[in-house]
């Protein structure tokens, strides 16, 4: 039976791809995975096409039985990964028995492991994607997270598909990924010009806190308050994953992989596509700094990233 | 042929977004020639862009960079490096200043019919109150006209409609509800919402349709979109539940 089982769900663990595009203008959210590296990644190093759905886990992983024997890949965030109770590797293919029990420990690093599993994950697509809306109750299974009991059906593998390995050398150039430890990049947002001089100051000079109010949604930072010079009013407006919107009491807002599509809190800032990895990685109660860059600069950074992936997933195109 | 649009700005929104906004005194105006300009990008399409998100006054193209600068490169037969935005900017500017023709698609008229007051519309009373109306006159102003469909957001398929007579000029309540039933009418500043799912909700309800206004599993899943228009028609109790029954059943 080529399945898995879902003998615990853990926090929140939901299949996620590479978003749901198109339908902004009916108002409906992108989702997909928010570290779009880990889950091309993973998806490469077993053979799949970077379209297919990976389980996102969120922080306490889940407990998954699979019926069949497979190949899987986890990369992003170490949570300590066991199989039958002996750790296995992140960032590599992994044979699995038939029977074999996957299961998660302790948080070591990030906050979103991504699991591949060779062949994919047999879902429907809902609006062209397969990305869980869990507000909308649509996309992934039943639109829900994971759930004790679940059995998730996997695709047949049609032909034998190959395994890839990392290579020694770093896979993307450096700039496009940093250290954890490094500032979010930030260019200039819509409204930045409204805003305080001393408030676009204290965002790229003191720390920020990630809020435990943080989810898919948006990250809400706790730290200098951002206020406005100017506070003319404002009419909605597309926002889009990256956008650092700040409501009237000045605390800023990330918004993340399920925000919504338009708002009308002024935008001081727009982290740059090439860090929401890196910010999808960052756990409630983690420190931030930001940086200010230029668009250009985040625009190179976005195509020498698009140039890694077209590269590494041209290659393993198997069938 | 409408008059070429020469009122507005254009921004980047991130490394990925490029927003116009279009200026009017008006807001109904300025809507008008974003919803227009939207439909206008959506049939001569960049390469590179993949949405296009109408906004209150203003339209959003959301765009792949490396595409973007891989259509820029093959026209100048080029492989330097030009800046993405910079060539959406001008492909952009260039959609703007052509006549954009909407004769072909005159827009769509559909009819919500609308239970108003009572378990439907629990704020009808007093929002009529606040507005200096009977709330048959509020309904009659609210009935009177087809109104336009402003932009959707918020929510999937959640519309804003718009803009009813100064009468309605309203704002919203002071304690917003955290669960308004699907198909609520809510009324403020001279605008409309229609509740496509059970969400949060700041506006007066003043009625509730039985159409199912979003469905993710159809296509379009939206049964309205921006430039639309829409006519609320007065129906009573038992013509909203004959409705809703009918609806469910389909669904």
């Amino acid at each position: 039976m080529n399945t898995i089982d879902v003998l615990k769900p853990g926090m929140l663990t939901s299949f996620q791809d590479l978003g749901r595009r198109g339908y902004e203008h009916l108002g409906v959210p992108v989702n997909g995975v928010m570290d779009e590296r880990a889950h091309r990644v993973a998806n490469w190093l077993v053979g799949n096409s970077a379209t297919e759905a990976t389980l996102e886990i969120t922080l306490l992983g889940p407990v998954l039985r699979f019926n069949a024997d497979a190949v899987i890949a986890l990369c992003g965030a170490d949570l300590s990964p066991t199989v039958n109770q002996q750790p296995i590797a992140m960032n590599q293919a992994v044979q699995l028995a038939a029977g074999s029990v996957l299961a998660f420990g302790a948080r070591r690093a990030g906050a979103r492991s991504y699991l591949a599993v060779q062949g994919g994950y047999a879902l429907q697509p809902v609006m062209g994607s397969t990305s869980t809306y869990v507000r909308g109750a649509y996309g992934g299974v039943d639109g829900k997270a994971l759930v004790k009991g679940l059995r998730i059906p996997l695709k047949d593998p049609t032909s034998k598909r190959v395994v890839q390995k990392l290579p020694n050398a770093p896979l993307f150039p450096y700039g496009v990924v940093q250290g954890a430890a490094a500032p979010i990049r930030l260019v200039m947002g819509r409204e930045h010009a409204s805003f305080n001089p001393h408030s676009v100051a204290s965002l790229s000079s003191q720390p920020y806190r990630l809020s435990a109010q943080s989810d898919r949604m948006g990250y809400r930072l706790e730290g200098p308050s951002l206020q406005r010079d100017d506070a003319y009013e404002l009419r909605s407006e597309a926002v889009t994953p990256g956008t650092v919107q700040v409501p009237p009491d000045g605390s800023p807002i990330i918004l993340m992989a399920d925000a919504q599509t338009t708002g009308g809190y002024p935008r001081i800032a727009n982290v740059i596509s090439v860090d929401l990895p890196r910010l999808a990685q960052r756990a409630p109660g983690d420190s931030l700094r930001f940086e200010w860059v230029d668009l250009e600069a985040a625009q190179r950074l976005w195509i020498a990233q698009a140039e890694v992936f077209a590269r590494f997933e041209h290659d393993s195109c198997a069938d | 042929m409408d008059k070429v649009v020469t009122e507005w700005s254009l921004y980047p929104a991130g490394d990925r977004s490029l927003v116009v906004t279009f200026h009017h005194p008006e807001l109904g105006v300025a809507n008008q020639r974003a919803s227009r300009f939207a439909r206008h990008v959506q049939q001569a399409l960049p390469e590179g862009v993949y949405a296009v998100v109408p906004g209150m006054e203003s339209v959003a193209l959301h765009y792949e960079p490396a595409q973007v600068l891989a259509a820029a490169q093959a026209k100048l037969a080029t492989q330097q490096w030009l800046s993405p935005y910079a060539c959406l900017h001008e492909q952009v500017e260039q959609l703007l200043t052509q006549p954009h023709t909407t004769a072909q698609q005159a827009a769509r008229v559909q009819r919500i019919p609308v239970c108003y007051g009572g378990d439907y519309g629990p704020d009808l009373l007093d929002v009529a109150k606040r507005c200096q109306l009977e709330p048959e006159a509020l309904i009659a102003l609210h009935t009177q006209q087809p109104v336009d469909v402003l932009m959707l957001g918020f929510a999937p398929g959640h519309p804003y409609v718009g803009f009813f007579s100064e009468r309605l000029t309203v704002g919203r309540r002071a304690s917003p509800r955290t669960a308004v039933p699907p198909g609520s009418i809510g009324l403020a500043n001279r605008q409309s919402v229609i509740y496509p799912m059970t969400l949060p909700g700041g506006w007066h309800l003043i009625g509730r349709t039985p159409l199912r206004i979003f469905n993710a599993y159809q296509n379009p899943p939206a049964q309205l979109a921006a430039g639309d228009t829409v006519q609320f028609v007065a129906i009573s109790p038992d013509e909203f539940e004959y409705l809703a029954a009918q609806e469910s059943s389909a669904a």
